[in-house]
């Protein structure tokens, strides 16, 4: 079905860099783990039969391939190019997270690992993960910071209902870096049974490029449906960008070709002012968080400052390290979109195309309105809606009330 | 005070035929001031080598004791800068050697080259970065070398035998090695994987080798001090300093607690 790897591919150097970007910084006893992960990483992926499993899974368990919808009202109302749709949105489980949770689990079962810890901002990733461990009957454990749990409730009792211990983190911002710290703590403890199941283009090497790899069907589908609706590529693609990982995964098909703009949309909160935002690209610079070099929200000492969204998936003070390469090489570009904007992105696709986007995808389409606007009619815009807004209704609702 | 540099203490210790005792604490906790008189105390009770916490927002490598000590020292004004300007105020009245013991992030944020020249310049003696392992550490280490500075690299018991004989040809001062997999913490009795390790580490270098994670009464003292170069007490003495931070008998009572740790030491070994 799906050839085994992307259509450009960019692999980080040996030490897993990308550029200056990337590495390993991990404690000593996570080095022989992590190398061990690598080299089962990349024995699957030149596995055809690691794929055929994948790709039974994808397309009979997943719901792939996921459709490309043109938003006749949506484009009408922007009032400018033709905008367009990657509805990951439909996905079993309602996110592009499945797509990693499914192959990195598989990977798991592969390494002989029954035990399985997953960090989880928004949810998506725990939901995708515990689904994964439910079907491959795969221990699972799924660490989410306390005022995360408090947003999006509805997602900490679907995990339950799939069998997964939810493990509330009260440590620092109590959101998803602090549930990468603890979900790491588990894994260097518990090293010997248990996978380490990563839910974004993030962390020490192989990660980010694992990630990439299983979140790339997006853009090789993508790329085939937009030609086939458009008669074209698309003049921009827009992604949100809080780990990177479904933006890296409707780039990826895209990063050759030169005409098409890659543009991710980071979490612009309330205003572009310390602790109030999550857009790393406007306010951080290049420093190590969890295992990576990359742009962080950063002091003067070092010390990773908070962050703030709307949407629990995009807050986040580190971003993807092949984000911050694409951008230094000028391949990508990067907006920010502030709660509000978000907000009210949500509420239009809702009336307009009968559509409820999940907080994070909302900023994509947020940005993508006005970019829609500024490039004119004869303009293609495709968006990836990754993901479904169901999990966000509760927030949404008490944001309207309060105006 | 004449000052000891690492290589020296394990020289004198080895001579003797006793083993050592390591301390960690954090800078900062519970306030810069009384850091300053922990690390004397310290120093006082006898401790060999005095590593110094520097506080970090996200210390994913530590347990909760080490945690609330960092979140308790980043309120107290603790920072990279704060550390070096303790063990500047600290160093003529302390002998032993001081080792930095930090994340990444905040010595990258100061920038290698300057942290390594402010670092010499207040009398630090070696460097540990926890999440920088021997693949990402070339850098810091031949900056650090250039001052004269020693890069202390952790061992575990998932590194292999190759990586052993990299840390034992790159690493100076001594070798950290972890006890058991997990983070730091005290615990009821020593992994019984140390010593193993201890014995792997042995068989490619001459190196004095400590042994951390999970020490907190004298026995484990003893029983370390049986096989390594010396043992690290970090979590139980932190907890200590946690317990008694309102008191005013808080320093008196870490000295004692470290004298009786360091007293079991004393004998020569077997």
């Amino acid at each position: 079905m799906t050839p085994p790897t992307t259509t450009t591919r960019r692999d980080p150097d040996a030490r897993g860099y990308f550029g200056e970007f990337g590495g390993r910084f991990v404690p000593e006893t996570l080095v022989e783990p992590v190398e061990s992960l690598e080299r089962a990483y990349l024995a699957a992926r030149d596995d055809p039969s690691f794929h055929a499993e994948l790709d039974r899974l994808l397309k009979h368990y997943v719901g792939r391939p996921t459709p490309v919808y043109e938003a006749a009202r949506l484009t009408a109302a922007a009032g400018g190019a033709r905008m367009f749709l990657k509805r990951e949105d439909l996905t079993h489980t309602g996110a592009h997270k499945i797509n990693n949770a499914l192959g990195q689990a598989l990977l798991a079962v592969r390494m002989g690992k029954r035990r399985i810890v997953a960090e989880t901002g928004a949810g998506q990733h725990g939901v995708a993960t515990a689904t994964a461990c439910a079907l491959l009957n795969l221990e699972c454990h799924v660490y989410m910071g306390a005022e995360d749990m408090n947003r999006q409730a509805l997602n900490v009792f679907r995990m339950r209902l799939l069998g997964a211990e939810v493990v509330r983190v009260d440590a620092g911002s109590r959101t998803l870096k602090d549930a990468i710290n603890e979900a790491m703590r588990d894994w260097v403890t518990n090293v010997e049974d248990t996978y380490y199941l990563l839910g974004s283009v993030l962390g020490p090497h192989p990660y980010p490029l694992m990630v990439r790899e299983f979140q790339s069907v997006i853009g090789r589908e993508a790329r085939n449906q937009i030609v086939e609706l458009a008669g074209r590529l698309p003049d921009a693609i827009v992604a949100c960008v809080g780990g990177g990982s479904n933006a890296m995964g409707i780039f990826d098909a895209f990063v050759g070709d030169p005409d098409v703009r890659l543009i991710g949309v980071e979490a612009g909160g309330e205003a572009i002012v310390r602790g109030r935002h999550a857009a790393r690209f406007a306010g951080g610079s290049s420093g190590v968080l969890q295992g990576t070099r990359t742009f962080i929200l950063q002091d003067d000492n070092g010390n990773i400052e908070l962050t703030h969204s709307i949407s629990a998936g995009l807050d986040y003070a580190a971003v993807g390290p092949e984000h911050a390469w694409l951008r230094a090489l000028g391949r990508t570009e990067y907006a920010h979109v502030t709660d509000a904007e978000a907000l009210a992105a949500f509420q239009t696709l809702a009336r307009l195309e009968g559509i409820l986007p999940a907080l994070e995808s909302a900023h994509a389409v947020a940005y993508a309105q006005g970019l829609a606007r500024e490039l004119g009619p004869s303009k293609v815009v495709l968006v990836n809606l990754s993901g479904r807004g169901d999990k966000d209704v509760h927030t949404v609702e008490k944001a309207l009330g309060t105006k | 005070m004449a000052r000891n540099s690492i290589a020296d203490t394990f020289a004198r210790l080895r001579r003797d035929g006793r083993s050592g005792l390591i301390t960690y604490v954090t800078a900062g906790d519970p306030d810069l001031a009384r850091s300053a008189e922990i690390l004397q105390a310290l120093d006082r009770a006898g401790a060999d080598v005095l590593e110094v916490g520097v506080p970090f927002s996200d210390p994913l490598a530590d347990g909760p004791v080490i945690q609330r000590a960092t979140e308790r020292a980043l309120a107290a004004g603790g920072s990279l800068r704060a550390t070096l300007a303790l063990v500047g105020r600290v160093r003529r009245d302390v002998a032993a050697p001081i080792v930095v013991f930090s994340y990444a992030n905040p010595l990258m944020r100061m920038g290698l080259e300057t942290f390594t020249k402010e670092a010499a310049g207040v009398g630090v003696d070696g460097v540990l970065a926890l999440d920088l392992p021997i693949e990402e550490a070339g850098e810091l280490r031949a900056v650090l070398a250039s001052q004269g500075l020693d890069t202390i690299f952790l061992l575990s018991p998932t590194t292999t035998e190759a990586r052993i004989r990299k840390a034992a040809e790159l690493g100076r001062g001594f070798l950290y090695g972890i006890s058991r997999l997990g983070v730091t913490g005290a615990r009821d009795r020593v992994a019984s994987g140390a010593e193993a390790l201890v014995r792997r580490i042995r068989r490619h270098t001459e190196l004095p080798v400590a042994v951390g994670f999970g020490i907190s009464r004298p026995e484990h003292v003893a029983e370390v001090g049986a096989y390594a170069d010396a043992a690290v007490v970090g979590s139980a003495l932190v907890s200590l300093i946690a317990e008694a931070a309102a008191s005013p008998a808080l320093v008196g009572r870490v000295e004692e607690y470290i004298r009786s740790l360091k007293s079991v030491c004393l004998a020569p070994r077997a």
